[in-house]
């Protein structure tokens, strides 16, 4: 058997860890007075924050609600980018143009900006953030996917298929998502980190997932408050946020070299 | 070129207008009845309906755009709900604090990321190479909202060379631009290798080589003017994320500029502030991105002769 990566390791470690939470015995909204803002040691494995609430069981959580925002965001914003992607490139026309014209308006936004304001709007809550991170996110996918298109969708077999009578909706999804799944996968996983960032920097910012839940935004923000007494509170949440991102990114790197895609520096 | 740059600039105002129609929306797609969200639950119908007439959310949607473009253009954003002052006046306020962040961060990660790149580049697979890579591999993983508090727990707390935070000459700019521009370094850095890489690999260099020049002239006249292209433009895209870093930056280190003004106004349901803020900093985004192409274009021919799209 191969050595698997330390990427990967690492990242297996957080979907598992955050998938299998409800059979540890968690307690991340139990409040105990006596231990407040105690530190790492033999009753708890990470301490306790501020209210007395035990920092591992929330950094389970937190890490629940970091996987559930990436999964949810990353699919949902991958679908409707590809489905805007492949078709205006291949449709051409009226429908292309238009959305040419839509990708290019939230283009224009820094991304975490429209997210932030989305979030304010529209109020926290973790489907707000999933809402916000979405309508950011999905104009990444449709662009790439529309280039790849462009570039294939006068090769001989499309001519090919279509000559047979393949209809349009058989061509871009038998006969050219296939070719341009590479890119698209590359994409989705530096995507995941770009997500998981942005859903603790929503929290952080107190626009995202709310007390009591956990995440590690909304943990280094309480944390912050309390770094010169209890610097494990914003340490512990921090690191576990940086190795996940890192891990992703390190895997997004790999898979680049891997499926030999030119991409972003 | 004039062509070029006419069809550049047409693009550029159908972008911002576009982008004035999605912050106008942004009002309206608060759950509910936004004024009551201002003000509420325990507001006065009065107050209440005196607020719908001084947003004009009382008028029918398309009076309500011509309202809002008009106002637009003669620069006038509302007054803010929290202090009643003009928003453009708060705008202004900001703004120098907001400059000054980002070109110190632009500047940080420019004079970090090129001799990073360089020397990574010029001395591939070394041990150089592989931490500046790994630096560069932690500078994009690392969140900014964790960065900060961290440096300013280490340089402000226990080494006590640096302020906490707030905005008081040149030493309290540095624990902030280098939180914020550490991730563009980072970026950048990596860019810089791989396009030095490439150029490194081209057929002029070789004659370069072969002529007798030294390394040093070979890549600080030959190479790396034609590596930075790509890296201009990635400066212009990675702008975006810059700005919109601040908002978080700013708030950790409780920097009075716009992107604390964004999450102060959020906080206080000041919606027109906020509004105003996002287009403004979308408008200056998209101004230094067509600028960018244009300049880009002066330089390279390629761009403006290959097709737009």
């Amino acid at each position: 058997m191969r050595r698997l990566p330390l990427s990967v390791v690492m990242l297996l470690g957080w979907a598992v860890l955050a998938l299998a939470a409800p059979w540890f015995d968690l307690h991340p909204d139990r409040i105990d007075l006596t231990h407040i803002l105690t530190p790492p040691g033999s009753t708890a494995l990470l301490g306790f924050d501020d209210l007395g609430r035990p920092v591992w069981d929330r950094l389970v959580m937190g890490a629940r609600s970091s996987l559930l925002v990436a999964a949810a965001v990353v699919s949902l914003s991958a679908l409707l980018g590809v489905a805007v992607g492949v078709s205006s490139a291949y449709l051409g026309g009226a429908w292309d143009r238009c959305a040419m014209r839509v990708i290019d308006i939230v283009l224009a936004f820094p991304g975490i900006l429209l997210a932030i304001a989305l979030a304010g709007v529209l109020g926290p809550g973790l489907d707000n953030v999933v809402i916000a991170l979405c309508s950011v996110g999905w104009v990444g996918y449709a662009r790439l996917a529309r280039a790849q298109v462009l570039a294939l969708k006068h090769r001989d077999h499309v001519l090919a298929a279509r000559a047979l009578g393949a209809g349009q909706l058989r061509i871009m999804t038998r006969h050219l998502l296939p070719l341009i799944a590479a890119p698209l996968i590359v994409e989705a996983s530096f995507s995941i980190a770009a997500v998981v960032l942005a859903e603790a920097g929503l929290s952080f910012l107190g626009l995202g997932i709310q007390p009591p839940a956990a995440s590690w935004g909304s943990m280094i923000r309480d944390g912050t408050r309390y770094m010169l007494v209890a610097p494990h509170m914003v340490l512990a949440p921090g690191l576990a946020l940086l190795l996940v991102v890192l891990a992703v990114n390190l895997l997004g790197d790999r898979l680049r070299d891997r499926l030999d895609v030119r991409g972003r520096g | 070129m004039l062509r070029f740059f006419l069809r550049r600039l047409s693009h550029a105002v159908i972008v911002v207008c576009g982008v004035a129609v999605l912050v106008f929306s942004l009002i309206h797609l608060i759950p509910g009845d936004p004024v009551e969200v201002m003000l509420g639950e325990a507001a006065q119908p009065a107050d209440l309906q005196a607020l719908r007439h001084a947003l004009g959310l009382d008028q029918a949607l398309h009076i309500q755009f011509w309202r809002y473009l008009q106002g637009l253009a003669h620069l006038d954003f509302g007054n803010s709900l929290h202090s009643r002052r003009p928003v453009l006046d708060l705008l202004l306020e900001r703004l120098p604090a907001t400059l000054e962040l980002t070109a110190a961060a632009l500047l940080l990660a420019i004079s970090v990321a090129l001799p990073l790149g360089v020397i990574a580049a010029l001395r591939k697979d070394s041990g150089w190479d592989r931490s500046a890579m790994a630096f560069a591999m932690l500078g994009v993983s690392v969140p900014s909202f964790w960065m900060g508090p961290v440096l300013i727990l280490v340089f402000a707390v226990w080494l006590g060379w640096l302020p906490v935070s707030g905005r008081d000459g040149f030493s309290s700019l540095l624990l902030p631009a280098l939180t914020l521009g550490l991730g563009m370094a980072a970026i950048l850095a990596r860019m810089v290798r791989s396009a030095l890489l490439d150029t490194l690999n081209e057929d002029y260099i070789r004659t370069a080589r072969a002529k007798g020049l030294p390394m040093r002239t070979v890549v600080w006249r030959h190479a790396l003017r034609n590596a930075l292209l790509p890296v201009i433009t990635l400066l212009g895209l990675q702008l975006g994320a810059l700005l919109g870093g601040t908002v978080i930056t700013e708030t950790v280190f409780a920097w009075p500029g716009i992107g604390l003004l964004v999450v102060e106004s959020i906080q206080r349901r000041d919606y027109p502030v906020v509004q105003a803020c996002v287009l403004f900093i979308s408008i200056a985004y998209v101004l230094v991105n067509t600028l960018t192409d244009l300049v880009y274009a002066q330089v390279d021919p390629r761009v403006r002769l290959g097709d737009s799209s």
